[in-house]
Formats: structure tokens, C-alpha cells, sequence
């Protein structure tokens, strides 16, 4: 969808019309990207790389959403003026709905999930409702 | 005698707003887009559930005990693979070879399967070892969401060989092209998907 904005020749069979223009070079970038952003949260996990669990799971965190980011470029062809803009405007509304329902739901579920911790002694619990 | 030309009653001719230049040339794209992210929100709650759940074992085996990662990882390679395959697929389609869309949609298509034959045996042991679905909350919500991404792989490859049959039939025509495209973000889009599901359940579910 790279050169479609001001096509004044005709598009009855030009290879545009359906679509944006993929090229090897783009492919094989993402690809070679992916594989490396992919084998290094594998190798931290395997290996136990990394001092605490915690910093591992931030930073293979980090890791994915960096590849998310690579294959919406190089895989979905996505950019500002894919559809006029619409798509990337979907996705970011989409994205900020993701984010508001997740860290909202682990959130609340958590601090649920402290609230209600059951109680230690099993008599406690035997004579419970 | 009538005159060719449409006049109005003061002689000027008549200004129509609506010129047809507006509407947008792939409506199909930006809508089967909009599809895909409502599929993101579905996939979203589904992350959702598991990241609440993903840790209640209810004394049953955990995700350091399951998940074997050598085989996620060859998981991951088949769907990146097939990723970089149907890429070949659409530089096929563009220069027009309709052999090339066929066959680099062939070798996506067995990417594809053996992706789902892996993940059909995944779930066949743990089940085998009664770690089912119905084991704990974090087994349920573990099948709920890889179960689910299995089943889109799943409605993709039946597509894809669809598409296989349509352009082998037909050619490269502009709907096949269209319908081309739209089953390329849906591949790519699961293989984004499969990137939430590979760190966040199976690398962190094996973490202490």
C-alpha cells in the first residue's frame, strides 16, 4: 500500500491493488530479528542466566514485546499510512484496551487473591459457613 | 428539443458533492484488520484469565513441572518458519508466479501441521499424565488459551489449502489476490500471538 495514494493510471491489474508491496530484503530482516529475539528469552530461561526469577521475567517481557513490534513492521506490513492510517489507529486503541483490561484484571485479582487469603488454622476453617 | 446537458432553473449546471473519489479502494483489508483486533481482545482476556489463574495449582503438577521447553521452542521455530514461507508466498503473488504462491503456500501449509502435530501430542501426554484441563485452575486456563491459538492455526491451515485449491483453479485473480493477503495478516497475526504465549505462559510458567 506504499505508492497508492495518488495513482491517477489505471489499476486493473497492477500488483498494488491488493495490497502493500513486500520485498525479500523486508522478510528476511524480520525474520533474522525474530530468531535472534526469540533465541535470547529462550537461552535466559534454559540457562538461568539471570540472577532472580523476577529480573528474567521483565526482560523476557522486554524481549516479546520488541518482537511484537518487529513483526507488525516487517511481517504486517504495518505503518502510519497503511488504510489512510485506520489500521494503526485500530491498533492503538486496541493496544490501550489490552493494557487498561489486563493490568486492571491482575490487579484487582491480586489484590483479591491477598484479601482473602484463607486462614491458617484448619479448625478455623472446618467451622467456617 | 431536449438538451443533453442536465440544467437548473437559472441556467447553471448542477454541483453534485458525492463524487465517488472518496470511498476507500481496499475496504476488505482495513475490515478483515478490524477483525484481527477484535481476535487480539479475545486473546487479550484469555491472557487475562491465565495471568490471574496461571499459578493455582490446587496441589497438582506446576508449569516447571510440564512444560518441556525444547519442544516450545521447535514449536516456535515451525511458526516462524511458516511466517518467512508465506512471505515468499506473497513476493510469488506479486511477480505474478502462480507455481511459487502454490508451493511456498504448500511448504507454510506443513509448517503449519507439523506446528499443530506437536501441540496435539503436547496435549495428548499432559492429558495422558493427568494433567487435563480439568486438573487445576491453571491447567484449564492453560488449555483454554494455547487450545484456542491451536484452533486458529487449525481454521488457518484449513484456509490456506481453501486458497491452495481456488488459485490453482482459478489463478492469481484479484479476489484470490485479495483473499491472499487477508489469510497473510491472519498467519502473521497468530504468529504475533504465539509470541504472548511462548514468554508469558511457557518461559515464565517454568520460572520459580
Amino acid at each position: 500500500m506504499s505508492a497508492d495514494h495518488n495513482h491517477d493510471h489505471s489499476h486493473d491489474d497492477h500488483h498494488d491493488d491488493v495490497g502493500y508491496h513486500a520485498t525479500v530484503k523486508g522478510y528476511v530482516i524480520g525474520f533474522v530479528l525474530s530468531v535472534i529475539l526469540t533465541a535470547i528469552p529462550f537461552w535466559l530461561v534454559m540457562g538461568k542466566v539471570l540472577p532472580t526469577p523476577r529480573v528474567t521475567a521483565f526482560v523476557i517481557l522486554a524481549f516479546a514485546a520488541v518482537q511484537m513490534v518487529v513483526h507488525m513492521i516487517y511481517f504486517l506490513h504495518l505503518n502510519a499510512k497503511v488504510e489512510g492510517g485506520w489500521s494503526l489507529l485500530a491498533l492503538t486503541f486496541t493496544g490501550a484496551l489490552v493494557i487498561i483490561m489486563l493490568a486492571g484484571s491482575i490487579w484487582v485479582m491480586f489484590h483479591m487473591n491477598a484479601n482473602m487469603m484463607p486462614m491458617a488454622d484448619p479448625q478455623v476453617m472446618r467451622n467456617m459457613p | 428539443m431536449l438538451s443533453p446537458i442536465p440544467v437548473t432553473a437559472n441556467g447553471t449546471p448542477p454541483v453534485f458533492y458525492d463524487d465517488g473519489t472518496h470511498h476507500p479502494e481496499q475496504g476488505t483489508l482495513l475490515g478483515f484488520w478490524l477483525y484481527l483486533m477484535s481476535d487480539c481482545l479475545l486473546f487479550a482476556v484469555l491472557f487475562a484469565v491465565y495471568a490471574v489463574l496461571g499459578r493455582s495449582y490446587a496441589a497438582g503438577p506446576s508449569g516447571a513441572d510440564l512444560f518441556d521447553l525444547p519442544i516450545v521452542a521447535a514449536n516456535t521455530a515451525l511458526l516462524l518458519f511458516s511466517s518467512i514461507t508465506y512471505g515468499f508466498a506473497m513476493i510469488s503473488m506479486q511477480h505474478g508466479k502462480k507455481s511459487g504462491v502454490l508451493a511456498w503456500l504448500a511448504i507454510t501449509g506443513l509448517f503449519g501441521l507439523g506446528f499443530l502435530s506437536i501441540e496435539i501430542w503436547e496435549f495428548a501426554h499432559l492429558i495422558h499424565e493427568g494433567a487435563g484441563p480439568q486438573r487445576s485452575a491453571f491447567l484449564s486456563s492453560f488449555f483454554t488459551l494455547v487450545g484456542t491459538h491451536g484452533l486458529h492455526v487449525t481454521f488457518g491451515t484449513i484456509w490456506l489449502v481453501t486458497l491452495m485449491v481456488q488459485v490453482n483453479k482459478l489463478g492469481l485473480t484479484t479476489p484470490n489476490k485479495r483473499r491472499l493477503v487477508c489469510l497473510s495478516m491472519f498467519w502473521h497475526f497468530l504468529d504475533v500471538v504465539w509470541i504472548g504465549v511462548f514468554t508469558f505462559v511457557y518461559l515464565m510458567g517454568v520460572l520459580p
